[in-house]
């Protein structure tokens, strides 16, 4: 059973909720064609992810003062991992927020 | 003899200091990295602003940043003055001469490789559906026939 449904969801990447619905519905394979997203730090060529440019790492600390996954914001492994040590940097010095109230 | 390494330093005042505490602390650190043999390479001073959570009771802070040209002794040694300090709220010390190194590499490196951007791109879509599931495209156009 649940082989059967690893099985079936199209594509896997992202709206894991549909694929499930669509599972349901009959295994119908929608043509989910999401825009691919790209890492914003290789479009921009940014090569050095600096702590203490807030205005850099804001998009990704969202309201919550979590660290956006790259899952929904597109940025490539590499750059993710520079941009997480970025934001732990500046939290360090109160740039940004560790938790939102 | 030590090595020199770049770091930066960027310590947070109390807003509670006056500008004379920042520039007396401020030629603390450069007679410290003169004692050792340093080099203050450059000085920023960012001035008021708000702490994005509140640090004690207060809720706004001082930031200078400097970028500093010495041994990992030297840094020691600030790092204990600022400690010391009670006016220094938080303080930071990041070595950077490697990730700079690291990102003039990788800069470097873009430049001399020009493969075109098409050329990569499916590869990289076919590998992001093995990973996902490799039996999915095997499967999946008999499912739809049924």
């Amino acid at each position: 059973m649940a082989d059967e449904q690893r099985r079936s969801g199209p594509g896997g990447r992202g709206g894991r909720g549909k694929d499930r619905g669509g599972d349901k519905a009959g295994g119908q394979r929608r043509p989910l064609f999401r825009r691919r997203k790209v890492c914003k730090f290789c479009m921009d060529k940014i090569d050095y992810i600096d702590y203490k440019d807030v205005r850099m790492l804001t998009p990704f600390v969202p309201d919550r003062g979590k660290i956006l996954p790259r899952r929904i914001s597109g940025v490539c492994a590499p750059h993710q991992r520079k941009l997480q040590t970025a934001i732990k940097r500046a939290r360090q010095l109160a740039l940004i927020p560790y938790v939102a109230d | 003899m030590t090595k020199t390494r770049q770091y930066e330093l960027v310590y947070l005042l109390s807003p509670d200091a006056g500008e004379q505490a920042v520039k007396d602390l401020h030629a603390q650190v450069e007679a410290t990295i003169a004692r050792f043999g340093g080099e203050l390479a450059r000085t920023e001073e960012w001035g008021r602003r708000k702490l994005a959570y509140a640090i004690g009771r207060h809720k706004e802070g001082i930031y200078v940043l400097e970028v500093i040209n010495g041994s990992g002794d030297l840094m020691k040694e600030l790092e204990r003055r600022l400690r010391v300090n009670e006016q220094v709220l938080r303080y930071l010390v990041v070595r950077v001469d490697e990730e700079l190194r690291g990102a003039e590499r990788a800069r470097s490196r873009r430049k001399a490789d020009s493969r075109p951007r098409e050329a990569r791109g499916p590869a990289a879509e076919s590998e992001g559906g093995e990973e996902a599931n490799p039996e999915t495209g095997a499967e999946e156009p008999g499912e739809a026939e049924a």
